[in-house]
């Protein structure tokens, strides 16, 4: 073989190699959703979406239960978040809870073995807050859940913690150079979360748990109004990549890409990802924040700061969660206007034991 | 017979090395010249003698400080880690200061190094302009290759000093890496509306693609010529042969009407210099006169309306008991 040859050759396996890691083979699906030739559609590739949908089967509600007829706490002790909840249909949501939240450890994930009622675990005191925090979700946030709602399943998926949560990231290379060399930008590293890309490693601090404003984009055609930079729209860049990802659509699932700010031409998808952005920002500062004395050391991040909720956490890559497929309709307890004590105290571990 | 070509026959001319005097007052060229059978592969396979002269040497210096300022705080950015240093290297860069620190010189931590690197990097650049010129000079030849090379300085300008300058801020200016400086166009567009509304973006982007266009003809028709020795296209320009007749009449036969030896270099050359001149003054224009170009479009009847969805959609914070 000649030596131009070869070296063709070597390009050759290359540029194979690369395609066959970088690149999706079609077929692909695309459905167009708004008006034509504006490439306002979703491209779904047909192989990986069987992957998707395997991975996004709902699993089946328990057997229902006749009403006991009185409330839960005439029935069991120590009992703060459920005490309105019919005693057969409290026990039929544990049970659910369980094959949601611990499939493998059970009830004994959150509950004492001795004493169900014990609060000794951490486990336990987090469900408490977490079963207020889905009652507030479906029932004050419907402007992004709708009637589907969401269930402990939504997010878990059968991991004690949700597989898709996020912590603060701090110095991603610690032991910097120091001294005159460039301080940390935030960026101009890869960053998953913005696609790998060079873009801002860490969007969702400011704009999913601070509210730094996301608009970018000035509102009138010549200077003088508009203060936003370059360096900020990077942060806005990098988190609509990560809600891209996160949903599996592109940027023309909400936005007509020839003027990303103008609403009037955007999809009403986009309206509802306005308040998933608010809904996420409420769950995180008065939820998951607030949970920071009862969580161990051991499930804080790098940074000291309790596990975080974002678009991807409920998604999991999906444009609807679970393919919209609503589950809390066979728990009405917790859904919209349910019977779930959203003001109640908590406990603490420890708090009620013999 | 066995006929001279590049990258298809392995046919390469040999003989002694070609070289010219040096006018009188200029340095030495440097080595003897030699001959390699890669580079015969796809040009001519003589190597040097090199020129390097004062404006060459100076040029070599400010821009090994460029890069030697971009790398070393490459590095530094991932904790002077060799082998992180290599894999992220697409991603990392120097990054120009804040939008804070405005027009001021900030901390060489804070952009400082940035700010030296860009004048490196641009002096190095004027100088070699320099060097181009004076070297076609020396070789009595027209300065067409310096203004060229002057027109993709003229963008480099206007990207990295003088509309910062105008902007009022260093942060308007372009980060020193691979993947940072195509992440900024992406966010330049998008913080001024959309660029593609830009008619001297529009411009450059047809100059650059007419660029290609006319490159593909006139390399196509040098090379379907050279059998009748059209390669020697320098000598057609003014010695009218038969490659070159017959090139001509190929195009007045497909669509009647062909360039000259000379006017189709002319078209070539003022395609490739205007794809950097309209598009240094398309990035002048966006933020000093125009904000957002496509709601500019929308104001001159350019861009046009149409029905998204149906329904519309109204922004949520404007709406009555709206989260923050």
């Amino acid at each position: 073989m000649s030596f131009p040859l070869k070296i063709a050759g070597a390009f050759a396996v290359l540029a194979g190699v690369g395609l066959a890691f970088t690149f999706q083979r079609p077929p692909i699906t695309t459905v167009q959703r708004g008006y034509r030739g504006l490439a306002v559609e979703v491209n779904y590739n047909n192989a990986a979406l069987e992957k998707v949908r395997a991975a996004n089967v709902v699993p089946a509600p328990e057997p229902k239960q006749d009403p006991a007829g009185q409330p839960a706490s005439e029935v069991y002790q120590n009992l703060k978040v459920l005490k309105k909840v019919d005693a057969n249909e409290f026990l039929r949501l544990m049970a659910s809870i369980a094959t949601w939240v611990a499939p493998q450890q059970g009830c004994t994930y959150c509950h004492n073995q001795d004493n169900l009622a014990y609060d000794t675990n951490y486990q336990k005191i987090v469900a408490r807050r977490m079963l207020q925090m889905t009652e507030h979700i479906n029932t004050d946030w419907k402007a992004h859940v709708a009637g589907t709602g969401v269930t402990c399943y939504t997010c878990h998926r059968g991991n004690p913690v949700p597989k898709y949560h996020w912590f603060n990231v701090g110095d991603p290379v610690p032991a910097l150079a120091g001294g005159m060399a460039e301080v940390n930008q935030g960026k101009n590293l890869p960053s998953p979360v913005a696609g790998y890309s060079a873009l801002p490693y860490d969007p969702l601090t400011p704009f999913l748990e601070q509210a730094v404003s996301i608009k970018v984009q000035p509102t009138q055609a010549l200077p003088g109004t508009d203060r936003s930079s370059i360096k900020q729209t990077d942060w806005t860049y990098s988190l609509m990549m990560f809600i891209s990802n996160s949903l599996g659509v592109n940027c023309t699932y909400c936005h007509n890409t020839r003027a990303f700010r103008d609403w009037s031409q955007s999809s009403p998808q986009r309206a509802t990802a306005w308040y998933g952005i608010r809904m996420v920002r409420d769950l995180n500062n008065n939820f998951m924040d607030k949970l920071k004395g009862v969580f161990p050391a051991t499930r804080l991040g790098p940074e000291g700061d309790v596990a975080k909720i974002s678009c991807m956490t409920c998604h999991q890559g999906v444009y609807k969660p679970l393919f919209g497929v609503s589950m809390v309709k066979d728990y009405p307890e917790i859904g919209a206007g349910g019977q779930v004590d959203t003001t109640a105290d908590i406990g603490s571990v420890n708090d009620f034991k013999q | 017979m066995a006929t001279y070509q590049n990258i298809f026959n392995r046919v390469q001319v040999r003989g002694p090395v070609e070289t010219v005097p040096v006018p009188h007052g200029d340095s030495a060229r440097f080595g003897k010249g030699g001959f390699s059978y890669l580079l015969g592969i796809i040009g001519d396979a003589q190597l040097g003698p090199i020129y390097l002269g004062t404006a060459g040497t100076l040029s070599l210096i400010f821009g090994f400080f460029a890069i030697e300022i971009i790398g070393l705080n490459m590095w530094a950015s991932v904790g002077w880690d060799p082998v992180k240093f290599v894999r992220y290297l697409p991603w990392l860069a120097l990054e120009p200061p804040a939008p804070s620190y405005g027009l001021h010189i900030p901390p060489l931590a804070q952009g400082g190094w940035w700010i030296i690197a860009g004048f490196c990097l641009f002096t190095s650049v004027i100088l070699w302009w320099v060097r181009m010129y004076r070297r076609a000079r020396a070789l009595g030849l027209g300065s067409h290759t310096a203004w060229a090379f002057g027109a993709a300085i003229w963008l480099f300008f206007v990207l990295g000093w003088l509309r910062p300058l105008l902007m009022g801020a260093w942060a308007e200016s372009v980060p020193f890496g691979w993947f940072p400086h195509l992440d900024w166009t992406a966010s330049f567009s998008l913080r001024y509306g959309n660029l593609f509304y830009n008619p001297f973006h529009m411009l450059s982007i047809a100059f650059l693609y007419g660029s290609a266009v006319l490159f593909a003809m006139h390399g196509g028709t040098v090379l379907a010529t050279s059998r009748y020795g059209a390669e020697r296209e320098v000598e057609h320009i003014v010695a009218v042969g038969t490659a070159y007749e017959r090139g001509a009449l190929f195009w007045r036969w497909t669509m009647g009407f062909n360039a000259s030896a000379e006017s189709i270099h002319r078209y070539a050359w003022w395609f490739a210099v205007l794809v950097p001149i309209t598009g240094g003054i398309g990035i002048l224009l966006t933020g000093t006169v125009v904000d957002n170009w496509y709601l500019w479009g929308v104001k001159h009847g350019m861009a046009p309306p149409y029905p998204v969805y149906p329904s519309g959609v109204l922004d949520p914070s404007l709406l009555p008991g709206a989260p923050k």
